[in-house]
């Protein structure tokens, strides 16, 4: 089993599943809190437009889908904030407007659906050096403010008008939340790929609040969860010879069914030591 | 230079505020001295909730003027010297501890980047203590019963040791005993100097608290015994006399004519 580990391509796959998992729970925690979970849907699907982008225009595709996907965020958040579509319509659009113009794009550039399903589902086992590095670079500049900003995010993710009484430029972060999104979502596309991201962002945090309580621990037990579906994923489908992306989602919500009766069974424990301490 | 008169924790004309369209607030003026406490009263559709918003900067004002301590609305920045407890919370009230609810309204006070220290934890400690909920402070919120995740707020709006305490319709809903416990709770903070301005439907056990009322009647002040008095947007005279009657309160629980005028008069345009 070891002797997959002194395989570069398999280190490499193994450190961009390492990275992915870690940061798209984290910034998962945020988008759950805020009740956008479909934020990640969209912004992979909007990602696909900027893999179609760069396919034509010749260029790297990470950076191309990084910057429109950016963009997709800003205009849906801008959106939101006007009051325009709490999610459905203007999101839809976005979605399939994405997903339909990558595949438009990539087709043209004589890519075709095939080339495009790398990014759609992730092709772990590819990842470059390049890739690494792009990866580590975007993961330090999402993870600096995600963890440096808790506090601040919280707060506008928990009572955003509460928020805006204590001072907090809420408008600003909530901008910042988004493009966290954006840019987790553009850097895990060569992992789970961009169709399946948001659940990477999404499941962990779900089990993650069926076995702890409050912010901070959910958002350390996402991350510990995420880690462990993403590199047990990796290992995994090297071994089972399956797709790494797609199993690293079912690892994921293999946990998070787990965690659910565990859950209950935490929080009755919980319960009927707090019957001790019960007032009122 | 010597300051005779701290600023007064809010003074606002004349506002105009119009929401989807509609007029809510057609020419209103509120103020609350420091260390006042001030009950804003009306009926649904009033427009009181609106002032209280309008007021805190949450809803835009079309045309008038709001100060803070002092300084205008959009220059004001010691968010720290006010406290808010909206009607309900307009958050999420799950997926958190109610230390960390509470650390929230810190905000105002932390730098970003800076992990908290002990003086925050100190300060969620001291405001859960005030409430009386230090025992449930790791408790997720979504367990604690509507009266306590109240007193979670209230706490929330106590941490960062706020000049004014601003609490919009508290007693809606909630049954007479614990608006009694509301009561002796808020009775306890203004015992530190704190102005109060509290939005209620009516008055209730929160009556002994309250130096001065200002009711609201379709987005204009109204004085109880004759009708909106639209020559006089700013109402700074206090509720007198006869409304001690409307209400079936002894008219002393009111504000003393001559002890409101003296702390209102002439300081505001």
């Amino acid at each position: 089993m070891l002797e997959i580990l002194s395989l570069p391509f398999m280190q490499r796959a193994l450190l961009a599943a390492l990275l992915t998992g870690l940061l798209a729970p984290t910034i998962g925690t945020y988008v759950v809190q805020r009740r956008l979970s479909l934020l990640g849907d969209g912004l992979g699907h909007v990602a696909i437009a900027g893999v179609g982008l760069a396919f034509i225009t010749a260029q790297s595709p990470l950076p191309v889908a990084v910057v429109v996907c950016v963009l997709g965020a800003v205009l849906i958040e801008a959106l939101r904030q006007h009051g325009q579509t709490s999610g459905d319509v203007g999101l839809a659009i976005l979605f399939y407007g994405g997903l339909a113009t990558g595949v438009l794009l990539s087709g043209a550039a004589g890519a075709g659906t095939g080339t495009l399903s790398q990014y759609l589902f992730g092709s772990l086992t590819t990842v470059t050096t390049e890739d690494l590095v792009g990866i580590l670079i975007l993961g330090t500049v999402v993870m600096v403010p995600a963890i440096g900003l808790a506090p601040q995010l919280f707060a506008v993710c928990h009572d955003e008008e509460f928020a805006r009484v204590t001072g907090l430029p809420v408008r600003f972060y909530n901008y910042l939340i988004v493009v966290l999104a954006a840019l987790t979502v553009a850097l895990s596309m060569r992992t789970v790929g961009l169709l399946l991201v948001s659940a990477l962002m999404v499941v962990p945090v779900a089990a993650a609040q069926h076995l702890v309580r409050g912010f901070t621990a959910t958002m350390a037990a996402a991350m510990a969860i995420g880690v462990v579906a993403a590199v047990g994923g990796a290992v995994g489908s090297y071994g089972l010879d399956l797709a790494p992306g797609a199993l690293i989602v079912i690892v994921s919500i293999v946990v998070f069914a787990i965690s659910w009766p565990v859950g209950t069974l935490l929080r009755r424990g919980r319960t009927m030591a707090d019957h001790e301490h019960a007032e009122h | 230079m010597p300051v005779t008169d701290p600023a007064p924790p809010l003074a606002a004309d004349d506002l105009h505020v119009r929401l989807g369209g509609s007029p809510i607030l057609r020419g209103v003026g509120l103020s609350v001295g420091a260390g006042e406490s001030v009950a804003l009263l009306g009926g649904n559709g009033s427009g009181k909730s609106t002032l209280l918003r309008a007021c805190l900067g949450l809803v835009p004002i079309q045309s008038g003027t709001v100060e803070l301590f002092g300084t205008p609305l959009a220059r004001f920045r010691q968010w720290r010297s006010i406290g808010y407890v909206p009607q309900h919370s307009t958050g999420t009230l799950r997926g958190a501890t109610v230390a960390e609810v509470v650390g929230s309204g810190r905000m105002a006070l932390r730098t970003p980047f800076v992990p908290a220290g002990p003086r925050h934890r100190a300060a969620v400690d001291r405001a859960l203590r005030r409430v009386d909920l230090q025992q449930r402070r790791h408790d997720e919120i979504s367990t604690l019963s509507g009266g306590q995740q109240q007193r979670a707020l209230i706490a929330r709006a106590l941490v960062s040791e706020p000049d004014l305490l601003v609490l919009d319709e508290p007693t809606a809903g909630v049954d007479l005993h614990h608006q009694g416990e509301l009561a002796d709770t808020l009775a306890g903070l203004l015992d530190d100097g704190r102005a109060l301005l509290v939005v209620l439907h009516e008055i209730g056990p929160l009556a002994p608290l309250i130096q001065r009322t200002v009711r609201l009647r379709d987005g204009l002040v109204v004085d109880p015994g004759t009708g909106p008095d639209e020559s006089d947007p700013a109402c700074h005279e206090p509720d007198i006399g006869d409304s001690g009657g409307v209400f079936g309160l002894p008219a002393d629980t009111l504000a003393h004519p001559e002890a409101g005028r003296g702390r209102d008069g002439g300081s505001r345009a």
